[in-house]
Order: structure tokens, then sequence, then C-alpha cells
């Protein structure tokens, strides 16, 4: 690639300008942090400090939900990632995640629910149970890993801020901060980008569904930056990019929200985005798929093998409705 | 340019030429050739057949805009270079790819345009490496040869399309390498309306 990055200043070495704007936020959440130690996620050694990549994470494994495939080495799942806040590079997240500050952090739940609510992450985070999950993870670009999230089924936060009748769907967003996610800067060299906030959607059903992971972690890890940290969703019958990163509003709605991938190509990245080998993306085929750390690709399956989701799309056409 | 000059010339262009081969035998030894070897393997080599084509397209522009005669000298052997790079882009698909998978690289072909059009840059290329010597020009006469090796200008719009098709639309890449090719084309327009110009006798002989 050509594309000439300035990859020369260290994040660490960036005056961290997301503080010193917002410092009064920062020291209410610090405080908050000190005066409440149980704020801290289990396995944390001092509760002052906000938990931080690659420390640890306590979780218990849910075995329902084991598969016979092997876990993607973490070198590997930590270092090809699209992230497109920081690139179009597989590399760049992992080079450039620095900037982002996963705390403190907020996350919106608003829309059409009774109880709207702004969570603090380390609140999330309290909220249920930590569970450990080995998910497949299928790219539309036609690669896969296999990987041990840790985090707990959206429905649980869903549930909290209590949907109204009318609450159809769920939109994701992902933070806009230039100073912290570097492609969101406007530049000459930088068109061509998606619209920021990245936003994703569900329908409520498939939000609700216990596969869906409000996510936290990963390897026993506190999520990495350039994995979506603090706090993401995984949804693992649908192609990556549904699974929204980096989130710091949920809102239900009415209508089907727009998707940033359906907006930057409407024919290739439909709402659904469900995997599906017998569904081609328009310009190359997705019925197999290389899995990271193999070297024959592999048939990719239904739903990515997670069957106990077709119900959810009875009678649909899935073709049209990609 | 004195014949010591010329071999200096080739020589560098030469390492050029194989220094991205070079790199990546020396990730390759290290284990560094990211989480997706293969993906990684295809793009690098994929990259550098774009750019070193760009390059050869680069040469009668230098001409006309410089003058100098020595870039016309180098044009076979960087043609020659992005060919080979091209057959090693296409062999990692054959082989590290889809493993002889020949069924699914034939609907691929037929179906998947910016492999049809990898295809075709590809295919152009061979009569045009397989010309490419001093017995060949011979042998067709320049006039005939010349009209033969203007295919490259086809090869050139196959290669930008087919990375124009194949990246994501967030990419502004390939976006970079197809304004390069159209200012090294209205280059060669230009230049060719000026000659045109200076010389009424249409199909002059120095058409490059």
């Amino acid at each position: 690639m050509l594309i000439k990055r300035g990859g020369d200043i260290k994040g660490g070495e960036i005056t961290d300008q997301a503080l010193y704007v917002n410092r009064r936020a920062f020291m209410a959440g610090a405080a908050a942090l000190a005066l409440t130690p149980s704020v801290a996620a289990p396995g944390m050694a001092a509760a002052a400090a906000p938990p931080a990549a690659g420390q640890p994470l306590a979780a218990a494994r849910n075995k329902a939900f084991d598969i016979p495939d092997a876990a993607t080495k973490f070198q590997d799942a930590t270092t090809y990632n699209n992230f497109y806040e920081f690139g179009v590079n597989k590399d760049d997240p992992s080079n450039l995640a620095g900037t982002l500050k996963p705390r403190p952090w907020k996350v919106q739940v608003d829309g059409l629910v009774h109880k709207p609510a702004t969570f603090d992450v380390d609140d999330v985070l309290k909220m249920a149970p930590l569970e450990e999950r080995v998910y497949r993870l299928r790219c539309v670009e036609g690669w896969s890993m296999v990987i041990p999230w840790i985090g707990f089924p959206l429905s649980v936060l869903l549930k909290r801020v209590d949907p109204t009748g009318s609450a159809k769907y769920v939109e994701f967003s992902t933070l806009v901060a230039p100073e912290q996610f570097p492609a969101q800067k406007k530049g000459f060299f930088n068109f061509g980008g998606l619209d920021w906030p990245y936003t994703e959607g569900l329908r409520l059903d498939e939000a609700l569904h216990p596969l869906t992971l409000l996510t936290v972690g990963m390897y026993g890890q506190v999520l990495p930056n350039q994995n979506g940290a603090p706090i993401r969703v995984v949804i693992p019958w649908k192609y990556g990019f549904k699974s929204a990163k980096s989130l710091v509003r949920i809102r239900l709605t009415a209508e089907e929200p727009k998707t940033a991938w359906n907006k930057a190509a409407p024919q290739e990245y439909g709402f659904y985005s469900n995997v599906n080998p017998k569904v081609d993306h328009p310009r190359w085929s997705q019925a197999t798929e290389r899995r990271i750390g193999e070297f024959r690709r592999r048939e990719t399956l239904m739903w990515n093998g997670y069957d106990q989701v077709a119900g959810l799309y009875a009678g649909m056409d899935l073709k049209k409705q990609y | 340019m004195t014949r010591r000059g010329r071999v200096a010339l080739k020589v560098v262009a030469w390492a050029a030429c194989l220094a991205p081969l070079g790199w990546l035998g020396y990730r390759a030894g290290t284990g560094d050739l990211t989480a997706n070897p293969i993906s990684f393997i295809t793009n690098w080599l994929g990259d550098w057949t774009l750019r070193i084509l760009l390059v050869s397209l680069a040469m009668t522009p230098l001409r006309t805009l410089s003058g100098w005669s020595w870039p016309i000298a180098l044009r076979r052997l960087l043609g020659l270079f992005a060919f080979a790079y091209a057959s090693l882009h296409f062999c990692v698909w054959l082989v590290l790819d889809h493993f002889f998978a020949w069924k699914q690289m034939g609907a691929d072909i037929v179906k998947r345009p910016y492999i049809t059009v990898g295809m075709t840059a590809l295919l152009l290329m061979i009569p045009l490496a397989a010309t490419s010597t001093a017995g060949a020009i011979r042998r067709l006469g320049g006039a005939r040869w010349r009209w033969l090796h203007r295919l490259v200008y086809v090869t050139g719009v196959c290669a930008v399309l087919h990375y124009l098709w194949l990246a994501k639309k967030a990419n502004p890449a390939p976006y970079y390498y197809a304004a390069v090719f159209i200012v090294l084309m209205a280059i060669r327009a230009w230049g060719w309306s000026r000659r045109a110009s200076k010389n009424p006798l249409p199909g002059g002989e120095r058409v490059g």
C-alpha cells in the first residue's frame, strides 16, 4: 500500500486531548472509581486502576457454545483486524490503537425504551456474570477466526432499559473522536472512507437472541483496543462487520437503522449480512473461507454453523434480504 | 549515454525490481507474513506488479518531458519484470489460494469482473513478453511490433480496474494508481499530438 502514515509518534507520547478537554468528566469518573472499589472488574489488583487491555478478566467458560474448532492464535486475532477508524490496512488497528482511551467510557442506551440510561462501562461489567464463549468469526472478505470472547448476552442490557412495544430494531454506534481514531480525521488523502459514526443494527429479535454477546474481553483478558475496547457486540452468525466495536450508544428504534457499510455500498452489504455460502458478495464468492492459521480453504457454513438462528429468518428470501 | 552508464542503469533497475521479492523472502524467512500469509503475498505481488507496470509505462512520458533517451532502454526490462510479478501473483492465486480448484477459479474468472480483467491483463502481457527479443522485433518488423506492443495500454487499463474493482470502497489506494495511469496516458497523448503537429504524416514512426 502506498498510504503514508504518520506513524512516527507513538500514541502514548501524544498529549491526551480527550483528557484535557474533558477533564471534569474524567475526574468525576476517577473519583467514582476510587470511592467504589467494587466497580473494578474481577481479577483486578487495585480498584483505582481501570482495567486495561492485557489485564486478566475472569470469566467462566460456557461450554454450551464450545465448538470443535481450535482457537485462533491470540497474536493473529490482535494483529489482523478490520477497524476502519484506524485505517484500511489489517495492521493499522494494532499499530495505531494506542490512541484509543477505553476508560472512562459511557454507553448511552436510549430510544424506544421505558428506562433510558447512560451506563459507565464498569457498571455494565457488573450487570451479569461474565462468560467465556468460543465463537467462529467469519469476515465478509473470506477469512475466518475462532475467538474466545468474554461477555454476557446483550439481552441482559436490553431488558434493563425495558424496550417499548414499538421498538423493532437496535442501532449500535461507535465512538467518534478523531484524536483517538486517526482515520476519522478529515484530510485530502482520506477520501472514500465510511461515514462516521460507524453504525450497525439488528432486528430486536436478533439482538435478544442468546448468541448475541455484549463483549468486554477475549482470551481471558480485557478487550484489546484494536478489537473494539472497551465494549462491543459479537454476532457470530453474521459477517464480522455487523459486530460493531467501541460502542458509545445503543438505540432502540421502530425503523431499520442505517448501517455504515450499507450506506457505503448498498448492493454489497445488506442489513442482515448473515453468513451464507449460497449468497455471494457481488464481487466474490462466499462459498469458502480461509481460516487464519490454516492453509487450505474450508467450506463456509450456513449461518456460520449457528443453525439455531435459522428460525429468525423463516419465510425470508435470503437472496433478496441479504 | 556511455555503455558503462547503460550497464549501471540496468544494474540499478534489476536491483530495484528484485528488491520487493527479496523483502518478501526475508519476511517469509523471519515468519513475518502476517496472520494471513497467502493474502499478504498475493497483495504484495499484486501491488508491485502494478507499480512496476506503471513505472514501465512512465518511461516514454519521461522521455517526452525530459528529452532524455535512457528511459527507453529500461522499457523492456521493466515490462518483463511487471510480467514476472504478474505471473507470480497469478501462481499464488492458483496454487496457494485455490490449490488448483479449477472449477471454482473458472467460475470466478467468468463471474467476477475484477478477476476477468486481471486475467485479461496477464494474458495480454504474454505476447508482449514473447516478442520482447531483438529477433522478434526483426521478424515482425518495427511497425507491426509497435502496434502489437500498444496492447500494454489495455493491460494498464485492466490492471488498474482489477485493483479498483477488488478493493473495498473505503480504500482510496486504487484511485491513486488510477490517477497515475491517467496522468501517464495524458502525457503520451500530449506527446503524440505535439509530434503530429510537427510531422503531418499520420502514423509517424516514433510512436511510443
